[in-house]
């Protein structure tokens, strides 16, 4: 079986600081899957050792096969957290969208008639054409998520690795935004996420990678969501009601053992 | 116009007149990325740099661009090296490299003293005393450094919004950052003998900051930034003929002048936009932070029909 991702033993981290160690993991090609763990559980060091950003201390990282610093420009699209975005930096929504273009030859400035054509039919498409023009800070945060889809779509690439979309936005923006995401995984793109909300992952994905200095599980929703599973990935007491069919996760310490007011 | 026209009688004049042109014009071209990857403080180390390796060239007895090239470049690199396990942040890498480069020159200005003289037009800068040599390293930095601006836009655009996402979709930012820092420098070394050291942060940062305030387009902002520092340049030096004071100084001051204009209009056109979005709908006033055109249409409507239960009411 071919693999749009594959770990093999990888173990990363930072200086003195081995965040995974001997990590072997598959994600096959135009899976939609989610990774959920605790903060500080090396989520996103995990996401940046697949993009080739973060270095191994071992092990090595494929993805469609190819090893990832020999992945051609354009097959991987990226989506950051937009709290590392600086918003106040003077780009529009349209200068947003072509930056995924910047890896093609084209040296000229501008863009051209094809480049615009393709961003203006995509941005049709995720429903921001009408922002085109306007400042990033001007825009709503589902707009700021779809600018950022759009550039990491722009391409048309293989892989879409997506840097905690759901964060910073209301639950309407949050259940467009992973429709949205399961329309273009329909289309063959193999997605990868981060997140920490468990009931947008428990209702829209089809697999979870549950995670925390390591693989604890992975699978679909209703074999990933028991109690335990959940009570080794986060810790604390967990509790999962289900209901019509969908997952409710809560916390089951109470508040007032989990502060201290005195 | 004669008072225009009268200075360029003099070839001191127009020497200073073409330096401070090409010197603001690429100033305000590599200013808008200084400000905007945060590296306005490098560029004020990387000044003092090139002082200490203009210093240490001509007392090796290289060209006074060579040692100042060479030595602005080290810093460079240096610094990049000692920030990148991120344990020394970048104000402290140049705060050590920089200065320590600049003592350098000091030191060896204080031990020779028979040259002192001719390094304070690289301290304070001398526009009057430019020559033809001097002329033509200006402009061969700024051809240089528009021609590598225009084709490197877009990797240089990318690297400077998101370094991690240009790297990710295939731009080998390393190479851009190495090539910026390589124009900032050389740009550093062409400014040094028309702003002086003690100004070039000045000139580097004031057109960018200005044209920021004047536009949220990117492309735009560059071509403001470069206008405005041409601007500054040429008014600056005419400005300094007419009150007969120090033309780093001036230009510097008239920049600065600039800015404040343009916060001052910004600020007013701001308070005059909030007062003509203010809206009152039942009593209740709100504000819309932009011109939406068809919120304005919404309210129109609204308002007409608010005005319309008003007179069935009344009848």
């Amino acid at each position: 079986m071919k693999y749009a991702i594959s770990l093999n033993n990888v173990t990363a981290g930072y200086e003195r600081n081995v965040v995974f160690r001997h990590l072997s993991l598959e994600i096959s090609t135009g899976q939609f899957a989610g990774i959920v763990g605790p903060t500080g559980c090396g989520k996103t060091t995990l996401l940046k050792t697949i993009l080739g950003t973060h270095p191994v201390f071992s092990g090595n990282v494929l993805l469609n096969g190819c090893s990832v610093d020999r992945v051609q420009p354009g097959t991987i699209g990226y989506v950051p957290q937009l709290g590392s975005v600086d918003w106040s930096f003077p780009v529009t929504v349209e200068e947003v969208i072509m930056m995924g273009l910047y890896t093609d030859k084209r040296i000229w400035p501008w863009a051209g008639r094809g480049e615009r054509e393709r961003i203006h039919a995509l941005a049709h498409r995720l429903g921001i054409y009408d922002c085109l023009h306007h400042h990033i800070v001007h825009t709503s945060g589902g707009q700021r998520q779809r600018a950022f889809l759009a550039r990491a779509l722009i391409n048309s690439p293989k892989l879409l690795i997506l840097d905690e979309p759901t964060s910073g936005v209301d639950i309407k923006t949050q259940h467009e935004v992973l429709h949205l995401l399961g329309d273009i995984s329909n289309e063959g793109i193999t997605i990868l996420l981060t997140t920490h909300d468990l009931n947008a992952v428990a209702s829209h994905l089809p697999w979870v990678i549950c995670f925390n200095n390591g693989l604890v599980a992975q699978g679909q929703p209703h074999d990933i969501f028991t109690n335990e599973i959940l009570t080794r990935t986060y810790g604390g007491d967990i509790v999962i009601i289900k209901h019509d069919g969908h997952f409710l996760i809560a916390n089951n310490t109470p508040l007032h053992l989990t502060r201290n007011y005195s | 116009m004669e008072f225009l026209l009268e200075p360029l009688g003099y070839e001191f004049f127009r020497h200073g007149l073409l330096a401070a042109l090409m010197v603001g014009a690429l100033c305000g071209l590599v200013g808008v990325y200084v400000i905007l990857r945060g590296m306005s403080y490098v560029g004020h180390g990387l000044s003092h740099a090139a002082f200490g390796g203009a210093v240490v060239g001509f007392t090796l007895n290289f060209n006074f661009y060579a040692g100042a090239a060479a030595m602005g470049l080290l810093a460079a690199l240096l610094i990049n090296r000692i920030t990148k396990n991120g344990k020394i942040k970048s104000d402290a890498a140049i705060g050590i490299v920089t200065t320590a480069m600049f003592a350098l020159g000091v030191v060896i200005i204080s031990q020779v003293r028979t040259f002192t003289q001719s390094f304070e037009a690289a301290l304070f800068g001398n526009i009057l005393g430019i020559t033809s040599k001097d002329l033509l390293v200006i402009g061969l930095v700024t051809a240089s450094t528009m021609i590598a601006m225009f084709f490197m836009y877009r990797p240089l655009l990318f690297s400077t919004f998101d370094n991690e996402a240009a790297r990710v979709f295939g731009i080998r930012t390393g190479i851009v950052q190495l090539t910026f820092s390589l124009l900032l420098t050389l740009s550093i070394i062409a400014s040094m003998n028309v702003v002086g050291v003690t100004m070039i942060a000045a000139t580097l940062i004031t057109p960018a900051v200005t044209a920021r305030m004047m536009t949220d387009r990117f492309s735009r902002m560059l071509i403001y930034s470069f206008i405005i520092g041409a601007i500054t340049g040429v008014a600056g030096m005419y400005l300094s003929y007419i009150f007969n004071a120090a033309s780093g100084a001036t230009i510097v001051l008239f920049g600065a002048l600039l800015f404040c204009l343009t916060a001052a209009i910004k600020f007013i056109r701001e308070k005059f936009m909030l007062r003509a979005n203010l809206h009152r709908h039942g009593g209740l006033m709100h504000f819309h932070p932009h011109d939406e055109g068809h919120i304005s249409r919404d309210h129109e409507r609204e308002s007409s029909s608010e005005s319309g239960e008003v007179a069935q009411k009344a009848k």
